[in-house]
């Protein structure tokens, strides 16, 4: 002991202060410096894309916007009216098929299916299809529905399109009510089914509703996702100059607008489309909002 | 003693059963959910189904050719996905290395006491909030602000380094390199925020013993922490992967779309998802079948990056 202490006690006071020039001290500094830069560096486009949506959509986005339909090629003015209404109407289709699917499904995993092989796989198979590729449930729709025009003879529709988002919104939405069900403490099953409850009652009366909010933020985020996905709709629903004719016709959307327009050479589209992405931003930045919100909830 | 406890009060103590209609509801509950879930796989191996099935034609008739040929001809039909399969890999890979020491350093700056907690809180949840936007708006900001910004620069870049194959063109407009940085933009959000995370789960007390045996700050989070959180990091870094590889809308408005093979990365180029948007919509005959065989090779290769990705995920996490 005393041979390995008696260096340093000879000078006790040098070694215990902080020396700046050291290399490792240097180093340090080095790599701080770094990292700030780096924050720098990805923060910069990021809130230059937020922020220039924001300012050129705001600048350019006028009321009558809402109320007509966008011009024909050359012509000024115009409005993104009806796509406004077809992302409205698609994504609402889409919440129809993908909702009762993913809480269901999710259900099942949560309650039903505790450490057995089918589960496993099912939950393998939602980390598959929340990875692939948003086009592949496009690709695949427009093979199943719309090219054997299966809906009643009808090819592109907005039903296709939002057949499309809810193969992209169903992962999130099982995942989300897995994930929340399990947050729900056993002693609250036990307990009902103590007092002599059904599993069905136990679930929808007592589980259930003490995971609405995190459930519901999921769902929340599932929407303001798809709420702005193009690539599975520009093949499945199509677009359309024209208001909404049914569910079973083409339908324009705001996200395959933006596509649309935006490279066309007539400078009131391109407005248009500014206008439109202005419209999504806010939309789907006020639906995070909303979701965090419900979050809150969870923690409480 | 239990018989006449029974046999005192019975309507308290007997054993009721439920009704039939009870049992029914419950029966029937479970065996819907359980379909439900059931649908995931159903759908999972429709995908598969209807996107070979639809192939089959293209399959045949090009085989595995498809996929080293660089042709894509609708008037003679001759049909070969290499120059999108090579963008699909070169854009994504290029993407990640320029994103990965971007987003993890961030990560760790946030995670660090460098500024104080409020406004770590505050740029970490902005950052996530970039991530909601959606592909199709950065995709007409890159047209009108990145692309027109960038090109002096790349033009700078192809005067100085123009010797290299990968610089040998003059950047005009679209191409494949204000592809790479759009997904750059992309995927900074996901592996950001995913570092973060994981960053932030690893134990304070780990942190504590490097300080303790005298470590310095980065000696600290080079040998302790980010190892502690590798497995994270690479999920997000996965997560990205699979997205970049997938991700079409703002690609497709950039890139350029040229069938053309060019080794330059500032001349226009293709991805497999660019080429289904652009040509899906107008395509007739054998086209279908050759662009269903290009969706499906897009399938096989984000297929084997997630079992990849959950697989590593799985073997690197650390027990500490």
């Amino acid at each position: 002991m005393t041979s390995l202490n008696s260096p340093s006690m000879s000078t006790p006071s040098a070694d215990l202060f902080f020396r700046p020039g050291l290399l490792r001290n240097r180093g340090n500094q080095l790599m701080t410096v770094i990292s700030a830069l780096c924050a720098v560096i990805v923060l910069i486009p990021l809130f230059c894309v937020l922020a220039y949506v924001l300012f050129k959509g705001f600048s350019v986005i006028r009321p009558q916007m809402f109320f007509e339909l966008p011009p024909a090629p050359g012509m000024e003015g115009g409005g993104i009216a009806n796509a406004f209404l077809g992302t409205i109407i698609v994504t609402a289709l889409s919440c129809l098929f993908s909702i009762p699917v993913g809480i269901g499904g999710g259900i099942y995993l949560a309650e039903y299916g505790a450490g057995n092989r089918f589960s496993d796989f099912i939950r393998f198979g939602t980390n598959v299809l929340a990875g692939g590729p948003s086009i592949i449930a496009g690709v695949f729709i427009y093979g199943l529905v719309v090219a054997t025009r299966l809906l009643f003879g009808n090819s592109y529709s907005a039903v296709a399109g939002g057949l499309a988002l809810a193969v992209l919104m169903l992962p999130t939405i099982i995942k989300t009510t897995d994930e929340g069900l399990k947050l729900v403490p056993q002693e609250l099953r036990w307990g009902s089914l103590g007092v002599g409850a059904s599993k069905f009652v136990t679930t929808m009366k007592v589980v259930l509703p003490s995971a609405v909010a995190p459930i519901a933020t999921g769902i929340v985020l599932a929407i303001a996702r798809s709420a702005g996905e193009t690539a599975p709709l520009i093949f499945t629903a199509l677009f359309s100059p024209f208001w909404p004719e049914g569910i079973f016709k083409p339908i324009a959307t705001m996200s395959v607008l933006v596509f649309n327009f935006a490279i066309m050479p007539y400078e009131a589209q391109i407005t248009l489309a500014w206008a439109a992405s202005f419209v999504l931003v806010f939309m789907i930045l006020g639906m995070n909002l909303l979701a965090r919100w419900i979050s809150g909830f969870a923690k409480r | 003693m239990g018989f006449m406890a029974s046999s005192g009060s019975e309507g308290l103590y007997t054993l009721r059963h439920r009704p039939p209609s009870d049992k029914l509801v419950d029966q029937s509950f479970r065996f819907l959910v359980t379909a439900l879930a059931a649908l995931v796989a159903i759908i999972l191996f429709a995908i598969f189904l209807v996107v070979t099935l639809d192939a089959r034609e293209a399959i045949a008739k090009f085989g595995l050719g498809f996929l080293v040929n660089s042709t894509w001809n609708p008037s003679t039909e001759n049909f070969g996905a290499f120059t999108a399969i090579y963008g699909t890999l070169l854009t994504s890979a290029l993407a990640l290395v320029l994103a990965i020491p971007l987003g993890v350093g961030t990560a760790i700056f946030l995670t660090e006491n460098f500024i104080p907690s409020k406004f770590r809180a505050i740029i970490g949840n902005l950052v996530e909030l970039l991530a909601a936007i959606p592909s199709v708006v950065l995709g007409l900001w890159a047209i009108f602000v990145l692309e027109p910004v960038l090109r002096p620069v790349l033009q700078l870049i192809h005067r100085l380094l123009g010797w290299i194959p990968f610089f040998s063109t003059t950047p005009t407009g679209p191409g494949v390199m204000p592809a790479v940085l759009i997904l750059v933009i992309m995927v900074l959000p996901i592996i950001t925020a995913i570092s973060r995370d994981s960053l932030n789960q690893v134990p304070p007390d780990l942190r504590q013993a490097a300080y303790g045996v005298g470590a310095t700050r980065w000696t600290s989070i080079f040998k302790v922490i980010l190892p502690a959180a590798i497995s994270g990091i690479i999920g997000g870094v996965m997560l990205a992967l699979g997205r970049a590889l997938g991700e079409t809308m703002a690609v497709t408005m950039i890139i350029g779309n040229s069938n053309n093979f060019n080794l330059s990365w500032f001349a226009p180029g293709n991805t497999i998802s660019a080429l289904l948007a652009n040509q899906f919509g107008e395509a007739d005959g054998l086209q279908v079948h050759a662009l269903m065989y290009a969706a499906l090779v897009l399938m096989i290769i984000t297929f084997v990056v997630n079992i990849f990705a959950q697989w590593i995920v799985k073997r690197l996490s650390l027990k500490y």
